[in-house]
């Protein structure tokens, strides 16, 4: 057997030497994987130049790696490609991305290359879009509260910097008009911070993606926003490694250059589709719905890209965006995003169907890390056991509608009309509010009263003899 | 054993790969993959080619690198130092890791689980000439100011032998030799204080034994009604958002065992992160210590490799073991045993194995059940009792618990807190349902509890069940007519179970005197809501109406008792009952004169 140190030498030699070559002849090609046999070792992982015949250069990336052969799937479609006339060249390093802080005001695709013609600026740090593992020991606890000017966020499901936040919406509904809006309105109180948004969509039309553009432009933000556009027409594979380029930006914007950086990514239903269709095109096994067994790290590696590290001034803050399929919440997708993200801001069709903006259905929806990020010195003293309250009687509310659609509301008792009265007055001028209204905490807070005001303060048991002195109006 | 070339990387799918050219590589063994030395472990052998599954991202790997066998298995590293680090899923120390590689965790990074350039103040037991054996303790270092470290020889060792060679008591480092034993045929070996044990092997017991001790947690919906044994185990299954994870860490923090160990088993950084820096500065009610001194930690997050994650929960047990060989109860929490059982399928799947249910692998039972058997309370061979509990969260998808890792983890465990969504979303926390949950060890730690309450906690418990199941019928009915269509007797009823979710079941974990509730409290707080529904019936039954009885002020004392009555003045919930009886008195002598 050969020594071991020298086989090492002979082989980084080797690899050196191996990767300037170009192999020709695809043995495969089905779908986005391309086939090839008779190469060199090439390494998992392994960013990859297919070659067209008609000399365009498109990227790849090794998905299965043997002595027999290599499973590359190429990013930007295998259409035109021919199995003699297709070249490949294998690079030696994954997939990465220049980043630099001039990407901020510019326009790009999936894989970061630049969209709106211009050539993009040039980097020396080359980054992995796969990004690494944060050690959880390195990690700061996130605690500071986002002002988001909407009531039913701040108020009961706080957002928090360095938080994934998800937003489970369904089909037509206001979930893009809610996004732009907390990008228009969020704010750290009490202190003027560095913001940078990091825009990635993936599958979504070309009309949804203008939307934010002029939304962004209108709020005269554009020149702090990257935006990374996989749209509707692209090939689906990319939208797989959109979400991660933009992470690696937003990465590099967070950590290195300090800015709080709040990530934008719609719609990750269509990066699960991606997922689906890439897995059963190599015949894996699926699991739930025919999604790959892996999704849940998939998933994972993207949204465990968000918080914030000791020691370093920035944030990244996930606001992911995903269209429930059939509004239905226990879909693998919204399932899985739940379990790994801190919390969820659900979109109810009821509510919208009744003209409720932000239609937000506050029992479903909750907040992780709102537990340190309010009360006193952060928000107001009073907001915890009042949002606790205004959960638990809004759910008594529930209790009582169901209850009168059975027997009629004219058989309900005196307390249980005060519950409705406070369930209308809860959904119209609590969560309900302007497009563009941007309202305080304090604001919230006190509507929050205003609501509970209207119930006897006996059925207020979450909420101490002393808060019920200081504000209750009843 | 020396480090050699085992086999050649043939094909790379993600974390698993098939080599070649095996010679003498063993079933699981440990080995490293490439120059990048990717730690891995073998899990098939076929003619000469291994299956190998990596615990690190396989980037980069490409056919023909060398795999190097490291002639072991997978093993945990135990001896002192293991309390209040924090460890990935195959126990690589985190913040070492984060002094050699930065806040990223970078590939191929290794350091060893214990400091072994640390000095310990050893203390002998055992002299030259003791009888020893397997699994003695000869020695002791203190640990932390609470855990006081057991030096044991390996369980490996002879069951009979002699001391040849003894250390004087002082400092020492892990590995220095502190003691000699023979067994006086020929076998000698020399002790220090680490020792290293597969994690896929449970360690030897002398025994199994009862199960009648419960783990205290503090929280009353478990306490009272649904009680774990120490060395038992217990499911917490519930969809995301339902509190799987506050209430694990609010038993991490006021269970009475003696040693925790948390595995974080694909979940959120920040959680962890979370735990990290608030255990430190939590104080045990009982000792008055850091809570983080008797806590060992493992984080293996969501987006850290899969392969580890299906790991940790057996390092994580391995090390629960270890301490209760020492006679100490360990409890181990595992959020998420789902986490682990994706894992294994998508191990399975990378393996092209047959599937069974929903894409699992068959042998997935054997798995769940092989993991929750290493729980129990036991004589360990030195001789003294020390139990493992085991906690485990499920996460079904969607929340049904008619999946298959709630399956068959339910045949495996005598006990299960089922959380529920609806309450959650009432923020009625724990979310526990007294509906659906169980718990088998009612009837063995029936004599324990009625030791502590002058034998009143069974009966009470039964009777307060009963009038759970009660209000679930009643319930239906005012579904259908309306509460107006039921009597006083029965809406009163409802009163009293609304009053006694509010004021018992639901517990702030935020709080600083409702989040641990004391047994002596925990006892008069279900006395006195039972109390309340004795004269509370007897008055109706005299003709004094609901609403009367509902609005007395004792009513909103009991409800507040939580938070107003401190675990040392439990004692205050009698003159509440004085209150409450003289009210009802009163109240009741208005309708006998009329």
């Amino acid at each position: 057997m050969m020594n071991s140190e020298d086989d090492r030498l002979l082989k980084e030699s080797d690899k050196a030497l191996l990767r300037g070559r170009q192999y020709s002849g695809a043995s495969r090609i089905d779908g986005p994987l391309v086939y090839m046999r008779n190469t060199h070792p090439v390494g998992y992982g392994e960013l990859v130049e297919i070659i067209a015949p008609d000399g365009s250069i498109r990227s790849g990336q090794v998905l299965d790696t043997s002595d027999d052969a290599v499973c590359v799937q190429c990013f930007e479609g295998t259409d035109g490609l021919s199995l003699p006339g297709t070249r490949m060249h294998f690079l030696g390093e994954p997939l990465t991305l220049g980043v630099t802080d001039k990407m901020l005001g510019r326009v790009m695709n999936g894989l970061g290359k630049s969209r709106d013609g211009a050539a993009l600026p040039t980097s020396v740090d080359e980054r992995d879009v796969n990004g690494v593992a944060m050690n959880p020991t390195a990690r700061e606890y996130p605690r500071d509260f986002i002002q988001t000017g909407i009531s039913v966020i701040d108020g009961m499901m706080t957002l928090i910097q360095g938080q994934k936040l998800p937003i489970f919406s369904g089909n037509g509904m206001d979930h893009n008009q809610l996004a732009a809006q907390i990008v228009r309105q969020a704010k750290v109180r009490g202190g003027k911070s560095d913001f940078a948004i990091v825009f990635a969509a993936m599958g979504v039309k070309y009309d949804v993606a203008k939307y934010f553009i002029d939304s962004f432009e209108e709020t005269g933000v554009l020149d702090n926003v990257a935006m990374f556009l996989s749209l509707a027409d692209d090939p689906s594979l990319e939208r797989t490694i959109t979400p991660k380029t933009a992470l690696t930006l937003a990465e590099h914007l967070a950590f290195d250059k300090g800015k709080q950086v709040l990530v934008i990514m719609t719609d990750m239903t269509n990066y699960c589709e991606s997922l689906r269709e890439i897995s059963t095109q190599r015949g894996e096994i699926p699991s739930r719905k025919g999604y790959p067994g892996y999704m849940y790290s998939s998933l994972a590696e993207i949204y465990e890209r968000s918080g914030k590290l000791m020691g370093r001034p920035g944030s990244i803050t996930q606001l992911p965006i995903l269209t429930m399929p059939n509004d239905d919440i226990s879909h693998p997708i919204p399932d899985l995003t739940g379990y790994i993200t801190e919390g969820q801001v659900v979109f109810d069709r009821d509510m919208h169907g009744r003209g409720i903006y932000p239609p937000i259905n506050a029992l479903s929806s909750l907040s992780r890390l709102m537990k340190d990020g309010i009360g006193e010195g952060m928000t107001r003293d009073d907001h915890p056991h009042l949002s606790n309250q205004l959960f638990a009687s809004y759910s008594k509310v529930q209790e009582v509608r169901n209850l009168a659609s059975v027997i009629g509301e004219e058989e309900l008792t005196e307390l249980d009309h005060k519950y409705m009265e406070f369930g209308e007055f809860f959904e119209k001028k609590f969560v309900s509010q302007g497009f563009d209204e941007d309202r305080s905490i304090e604001e919230t807070l006190d509507r929050g009263w205003e609501a509970l005001s209207i119930l006897p303060a006996e059925e207020l048991q979450r909420l101490t003899e002393e808060e019920i002195e200081a504000h209750y109006r009843g | 054993m020396q480090e050699r070339i085992v086999g050649r990387v043939k094909r790379v799918n993600g974390p698993v790969l098939t080599a070649k050219g095996i010679g003498d590589a063993k079933m699981m063994e440990l080995v490293h993959v490439s120059e990048l030395r990717i730690v891995g472990e073998i899990v098939k052998l076929n003619g000469d080619e291994a299956t190998i599954q990596v615990y690190e991202d396989a980037t980069g790997i490409a056919p023909g690198d060398n795999i190097y066998g490291s002639g072991m298995s997978l093993s945990a590293e135990l001896g002192p130092g293991l309390i209040g680090n924090i460890y990935d899923g195959i126990q690589r120390p985190l913040e070492e890791l984060r002094t050699l590689s930065g806040d990223f965790i970078s590939k191929g990074i290794a350091a060893p689980a214990v400091d072994h350039d640390k000095a310990w103040h050893f203390v002998p037991s055992v002299s030259v000439g003791d009888k020893v054996g397997r699994g003695s303790i000869i020695g002791t270092v203190q640990e932390t100011e609470r855990v006081e470290h057991r030096i044991m020889l390996a369980p490996t060792f002879p069951e009979e032998m002699t001391v040849v060679n003894m250390a004087e008591e002082g400092d020492y480092k892990v590995d220095d030799q502190i003691a000699i034993v023979s067994d006086g045929k020929g076998r000698t070996e020399i002790v220090t204080m680490i020792q290293r044990w597969p994690i896929r092997v449970p360690r030897p017991v002398a025994d199994h034994m009862d199960l009648s001790t419960p783990l205290i947690t503090g929280l009353r919906v478990i306490d009272t009604l649904f009680p774990l044994s120490k060395g038992g185990t217990v499911a917490i299954p519930g969809g995301f958002g339902t509190g799987k994870t506050m209430t694990q860490h609010s038993v991490a923090q006021w269970c009475d065992a003696d040693i925790i160990v948390y595995i974080g088993c694909g979940e959120r950084g920040n959680e962890m992160t979370d735990v990290l820096r608030e255990f430190p500065h939590l104080i045990d009610p009982r000792t008055g210590l850091s809570l983080m001194q008797r806590t060992i930690l493992i984080a293996n997050t969501s987006n850290m490799p899969v392969s580890a994650r299906e790991a940790s929960i057996y390092t994580g047990i391995t090390m629960a073991e270890y301490y209760r060989d020492m006679g100490y109860s360990v409890a181990i929490m595992a959020d998420s045993t789902s986490r682990w059982a994706e894992a294994l399928r998508e191990l399975s799947g990378r393996m092209e194995e047959m599937p069974a249910e929903e894409g699992f692998p068959a042998y997935l039972p054997t798995r769940i059940a092989q993991f929750y058997e290493r729980a129990g309370h036991m004589k360990t061979l030195s001789g003294k009792e020390g139990s493992v509990s085991v906690i485990g969260a499920v996460s079904p998808p969607g929340g049904d618990f008619s999946e298959p890792v709630t399956q068959h983890t339910k045949r495996f465990v005598r006990a299960f807190w089922g959380l529920d969504r609806s309450l959650a979303s009432a923020r009625h926390y724990p979310a526990i349902s007294w509906t659906e949950s169980y718990s088998e060890y009612v009837d063995e730690v029936k004599s324990w509890w009625n030791g502590q309450s002058q034998d009143k906690w069974f009966d009470n418990r039964r009777r307060i069940m009963e009038l759970l199941q009660k209000e679930v019928r009643l319930q239906q009915i005012v579904k259908l007519v309306g509460p107006d269509a039921l009597p006083d007797s029965q809406n009163f009823i409802l009163e009293v179970c609304s009053l006694f979710k509010t004021a018992f079941l639901q517990q702030n974990a935020f709080d600083e005197i409702d989040r641990y509730c004391s047994i002596d409290k925990q006892v008069k707080m279900l006395a006195i809501i039972l109390r309340y529904y004795d004269l509370g019936s007897d008055a109706i039954a005299k003709g004094v109406p609901l609403v009367k009885i509902r609005r007395l002020q004792v009513v909103q004392d009991i409800a507040r008792m939580r938070f107003n009555i401190s675990n040392d003045n439990a004692d205050e919930i009698d003159k509440i009952e004085l209150k409450l009886e003289r009210s009802m008195m009163q109240l009741g002598s208005l309708y006998d004169e009329q």
